[in-house]
C-alpha cells in the first residue's frame, strides 16, 4: 500500500506540470492587452506601462515566461497579480472559504443523499422511493444558478431563515450555499445509493444473512451498505474536487469570497499568475482526492489490494 | 415582510441637533463595494471607483468639492495662489495629522507626489503630474518597442519645492489656471513618512489623514471596517463611529441584502430594480447627477466619417430620450452637451445636433454623398451590458436614415481598448468618460486635444483641430476661473460643430439605504460621502 501511494504521489508531479503549462499557455493565448485594460478609458503613462510589462515578463515568449514562473514557484513564490497583491496571499485568504463551502456541501450530499438513497432502496416503488425519484429529477434538471436565486429569495429573503450573502455569520452562512452547491450531486448520490442498495438486497450473501435470521437492521448496515457504498464513495470523493472548482456560481450569488470567484475575476482580467496558481491548486486537490478514494476502496472492498 | 415601506423621516438622526449626541457614540453601518478596490490601497494607484470610495473616506486632500463641483477650502490647504498660473504657492492649515499621529506637512505632499510620478513605482495616477516641471525626468526611458532601457534621470520633480512645514511651491511646465481645482483628486493626497518605509503594508492598512481610519487590514473579497479618527483636522468629522466596507461581486445580492436589512447603504442599483425601487424605498432612494458621460466616438480617420456633416447627421438621427426610457428606465439623461452637468460651465441644450431631426439628418447625408448601401458597424466591448442600447441606436439609424447596421460587440475590454488606440475600428464605437476633477477642461483636453492622441492620451477619435488646442491652452492660462470657462466653452463650440463623437447620455448616480441610516449623500464623484452618514 505504501509503495502504491508513493507511486501515485510521484505521478502527480508530471500531471501538475502539464496542467500548469496548459493553463499558462491558454491564458497567454487570450487576445488583448491586460495592462492596457488596467488603465481603462484613461491610458496609463507609457513609462508605467513599460514598467508593468517588464515586471510581469509580458514581453517574453511563452516558454520563457513559463520557465521564469516555474523558477519563482520552486522558490515558493507564486507571483503577484497586476495590482501588486501576492497570489499566495489571495489563496491563503480565499481557500478557507471554499474549503468550508465544499465541506458543508459534501457533508450534506453524503448524509442526506445516502440516507434518502437507502430509504428509497429498501422500499422500492413505495412512497419514499417515488418522492426521492421525483425530487432528484427536479433538482438535477434545474440549473444551479436558478436554484441559487430561488433559494436565496425564498429561504433567505421571504422566510429570513438564512443569511443572504457573505460569511459574517460563520458556519451558518455556509448552510444555504452549501445546500445549493450540493443539490445536484445530492440527487445523484441518492439515486446511486438507491440502485446500489436495491441490487445488493437481492445478492446471495444478503439472502443468506436473512435466512440465518439476522435482524433486518444488521442485514442492511453490515451486509448491504458496505458493498453498496463503494460506488457512492467513489463519486463523493471525486466530487470534492469538482465542487471546489465548480463553486464559482454559488460563491458569486451568495457573495462568498472564495477561490472560485477569485479565479473568475482573474480570467476576466487575464491575470495569468493568479489563474495558473489557483487552477493548479485545484488540479492538485482533484488528484489528491482521487488518490484518497482509491485507497478507501481497499478498505471497503477486501478483494482489492494494492501491493 | 418584504414590500412594506416605512417612510421614516430619518428619525431625528438627520437633524443638525443630533450632531453632538451622534459624536458621542455614532453607531456603525455597512456599505457595499462591487469589487475589490485596487490593492495596495494607495491614493496614487487608485483610479477606479470602488477603491476611490474607500480611499476618499480615509483621506482628505488639499481642497474639497461642494455637491455642485465648486472648490472649497475645507481641506488641508489654507490657500493655493499664483500670480502667473504657473508657479503656485500652497499654504497648509495647522492641526492636520495622519492617523499614526504624525503631522501633515508640505513634505508629506511633495514626497507623495514624487512617489506617484516616479515611473518605476508603476502608479496608475502617475500622469496626473505630467504638467509639473521635471515630470519627464522621473519617467524611465524606453525604446521604440516600449521596453525600458534605463533608470529615470531623477527621483524628484524640480517643480516641487518645500518652503517650510506649512508651505510648498509647485511650478508647472505651462500655465494652468485650473490647478487648484485638480488637487482635490485622490492622486494628490498626502502620504505619511511610514508609507515610504513599507508601501506594501501601507497598501493593506492605509494611513491617511481623513475622517475615517483603517484599524485593520483590508481582506480581499470581504472588505474591512474603518473607525472614526478623533483627531481629524477638518471641520466635518465622521458622524458614525465605524463603517464596514463589504465587498459584493453581485450587485443583485447587495440590493437583496438592503431589502432584507443586512446592509445599510448600497450605491448603484441592479438595472432590473430601477422600475420598482421608488415604490419600495421611497425617500430612501437617492438620485444625483453623475460625472459619467457615455458617447459613440467616430473614427474620424476613416474616410466615411471624415465629413463633419455625416457626423452631425448621424447624431441627429438618434432619439436619445426614447432609448433612455426604453432601455435604462430613465436612469440616463440624454446628453445635450460635451461637458457634463455636474461641472461649472455646462450649458443646457448646447448641442443642437443632439436633437432628433430626421429630415435635416437625411438632407445632410445627401449633401455629403454618404453611401447608405454600406451598413454601419457599431462597436462596443463585450460582456458589459452595452448590447441593448447600441442595438437600439442601430435600429434608430436604420429607421430614420435608412442605413443598415451590424453589431461588433465581440471584443473584451482588453482587446477593445488597444484596437481603439491603433485606429482599428470601422464605425462608431462606445466609450465613456467620468471626470477626475470638476473642471470643463477635464471633459475636453484629454479627449479631443492633439496632445492626447494615443498612446499618450484618450483621444481615440483622432480628432485634431489647432484652433481647439489653442483655445484649451488659452483657457488653461486664463487669469480667472470665469475667463477660463468662457474659453473652454468656445472650445466646446468647435466640437459642437465638428462632432467628433455622438454624445449619448449623462449618467445618473443612484443609491438606496436602510432605515437605520440617514444623511446619505452622493458626492460629486458619485461616491457616498462616508463621513456624513448618520446612524439613527
Amino acid at each position: 500500500m505504501g509503495r502504491y501511494i508513493a507511486r501515485r504521489l510521484l505521478l502527480t508531479i508530471p500531471v501538475l506540470i502539464g496542467a500548469s503549462f496548459l493553463i499558462f499557455a491558454m491564458v497567454y493565448a487570450l487576445p488583448g492587452d491586460p495592462i492596457r485594460a488596467l488603465g481603462g478609458e484613461r491610458p496609463l503613462s507609457p513609462a508605467v506601462i513599460a514598467q508593468l510589462r517588464e515586471e510581469f515578463n509580458l514581453d517574453d515568449p511563452l516558454v520563457v515566461q513559463y520557465v521564469k514562473y516555474v523558477g519563482d514557484l520552486l522558490q515558493g513564490d507564486l507571483g503577484t497579480d497586476f495590482r501588486g497583491r501576492e497570489v499566495s496571499d489571495t489563496i491563503v485568504q480565499r481557500l478557507p472559504v471554499t474549503v468550508r463551502l465544499t465541506a458543508v456541501a459534501i457533508l450534506i450530499e453524503a448524509v442526506i443523499g445516502v440516507a434518502a438513497g437507502v430509504l428509497a432502496g429498501i422500499r422500492r416503488n413505495g412512497f419514499l422511493d417515488n418522492l426521492v425519484l421525483v425530487s432528484s429529477t427536479l433538482v438535477v434538471s434545474v440549473p444551479i444558478l436558478v436554484l441559487a436565486f430561488v433559494a436565496q429569495f425564498v429561504l433567505g429573503l421571504q422566510f429570513g431563515l438564512f443569511p443572504i450573502a457573505g460569511v459574517q455569520e460563520g458556519w451558518y452562512s455556509y448552510l444555504l450555499p452549501g445546500l445549493v452547491l450540493a443539490s445536484g450531486s445530492l440527487a445523484y448520490v441518492a439515486r446511486l445509493t438507491r440502485t446500489s442498495v436495491a441490487e445488493n438486497l437481492r445478492a446471495d450473501h444478503v439472502r443468506t444473512a436473512r435466512a440465518k435470521g439476522l435482524l433486518p437492521r444488521t442485514v442492511i448496515t453490515r451486509h448491504t451498505l458496505r458493498n453498496s457504498l463503494i460506488p457512492v464513495v467513489t463519486f463523493v470523493g471525486a466530487d470534492i474536487g469538482t465542487l471546489m472548482g465548480g463553486a464559482i456560481v454559488t460563491e458569486t450569488v451568495f457573495n462568498l469570497p472564495g477561490i472560485g470567484r477569485a479565479v473568475f475575476d482573474a480570467v476576466a482580467a487575464q491575470e495569468g499568475a493568479v489563474v495558473v496558481g489557483i487552477v493548479t491548486l485545484m488540479v492538485f486537490f482533484f488528484v489528491f482526492f482521487n488518490l484518497v478514494v482509491d485507497v478507501l476502496y481497499a478498505v471497503l472492498d477486501p478483494r482489492i489490494r494494492y501491493d | 415582510m418584504s414590500g412594506v415601506v416605512l417612510l421614516s423621516a430619518c428619525g431625528g438622526g438627520g437633524d443638525d441637533g443630533s450632531g453632538a449626541e451622534g459624536a458621542a457614540d455614532g453607531g456603525t453601518y455597512s456599505i457595499a463595494l462591487y469589487s475589490d478596490p485596487e490593492n495596495p490601497l494607495v491614493p496614487g494607484n487608485t483610479t477606479e471607483s470602488e477603491g476611490a470610495q474607500v480611499v476618499r473616506s480615509l483621506w482628505t486632500g488639499l481642497v474639497e468639492y461642494s455637491t455642485d463641483g465648486a472648490v472649497e477650502y475645507t481641506g488641508v490647504a489654507e490657500s493655493i495662489e499664483s500670480d502667473d498660473n504657473t508657479t503656485w504657492t500652497v499654504t497648509l492649515n495647522d492641526g492636520w495629522t495622519f492617523h499614526d499621529g504624525t503631522p501633515v506637512t508640505a513634505q508629506s505632499f511633495v514626497d507623495a507626489w514624487n512617489y506617484t510620478a516616479y515611473s518605476p513605482n508603476a502608479q496608475g495616477g502617475s500622469y496626473f503630474f505630467a504638467n509639473i516641471a521635471g515630470y519627464d525626468e522621473l519617467q524611465a526611458p524606453t525604446d521604440d518597442a516600449g521596453t525600458i532601457t534605463g533608470d529615470p534621470a531623477a527621483q524628484e520633480m524640480s517643480g516641487l519645492q518645500v518652503v517650510d512645514d506649512r508651505t510648498f511651491t509647485v511650478t508647472l511646465s505651462s500655465p494652468f489656471a485650473q490647478f487648484p481645482v485638480t488637487v482635490g483628486y485622490s492622486a494628490f493626497y498626502p502620504l505619511p513618512e511610514s508609507f515610504f518605509a513599507d508601501p506594501e503594508a501601507a497598501g493593506r492598512q492605509p494611513v491617511g489623514n481623513g475622517p475615517m481610519q483603517a484599524t485593520e487590514e483590508f481582506v480581499p473579497g470581504q472588505g474591512f471596517t474603518v473607525t472614526r479618527y478623533d483627531e481629524y483636522g477638518g471641520d466635518q468629522p465622521a458622524q458614525a463611529q465605524s463603517v464596514e466596507f463589504r465587498v459584493y461581486t453581485d450587485i443583485n445580492t447587495a440590493y437583496t441584502d438592503v431589502q432584507a436589512g443586512n446592509l445599510d447603504v448600497a450605491p448603484d442599483l441592479p438595472p432590473d430594480a430601477i422600475t420598482s425601487v421608488e415604490a419600495e424605498f421611497g425617500e430612501r432612494y437617492l438620485e444625483a447627477p453623475s460625472s459619467g458621460f457615455t458617447y459613440l466616438g467616430y473614427p474620424t480617420y476613416d474616410e466615411r466619417f471624415s465629413d463633419p456633416r455625416v457626423r452631425q447627421a448621424l447624431s441627429m438621427a438618434v432619439d436619445r430620450q426614447a432609448i433612455a426610457d426604453a432601455i435604462f428606465a430613465g436612469s440616463r439623461e440624454p446628453a445635450d452637451a460635451f461637458i457634463a452637468p455636474v461641472v461649472d460651465g455646462y450649458r443646457e441644450g448646447a448641442c443642437q445636433y443632439c436633437q432628433l431631426d430626421v429630415d435635416r439628418a437625411n438632407q445632410l447625408l445627401d449633401e455629403a454623398g454618404f453611401d447608405r448601401s454600406q451598413p454601419l458597424e457599431l462597436w462596443f466591448n463585450a460582456g458589459a451590458g452595452h448590447d441593448a442600447w447600441v442595438e437600439a441606436v442601430g435600429n434608430q439609424l436604420r429607421e430614420n436614415v435608412g442605413v443598415d447596421y451590424s453589431l461588433r460587440g465581440e471584443l473584451d475590454f482588453a482587446q477593445y481598448l488597444p484596437l481603439l488606440d491603433e485606429q482599428g475600428v470601422t464605425g462608431p464605437y462606445r466609450l465613456a468618460w467620468s471626470m477626475d476633477y470638476p473642471s470643463p477642461q477635464n471633459y475636453l483636453e484629454p479627449l479631443y486635444s492633439t496632445a492626447a492622441l494615443p498612446p499618450a492620451g484618450s483621444n481615440t477619435t483622432f480628432y485634431t483641430n489647432p484652433e481647439f488646442d489653442a483655445l484649451i491652452q488659452q483657457g488653461n492660462g486664463a487669469a480667472s476661473n470665469e475667463e477660463a470657462i468662457a474659453l473652454y466653452q468656445q472650445a466646446e463650440d468647435l466640437l459642437l460643430e465638428d462632432m467628433p463623437i455622438i454624445p449619448m447620455f449623462f449618467d445618473v448616480e443612484q443609491a438606496v439605504h436602510a432605515e437605520t441610516v440617514g444623511d446619505v449623500v452622493i458626492d460629486v464623484f458619485g461616491d457616498i460621502d462616508v463621513a456624513a452618514v448618520t446612524v439613527t
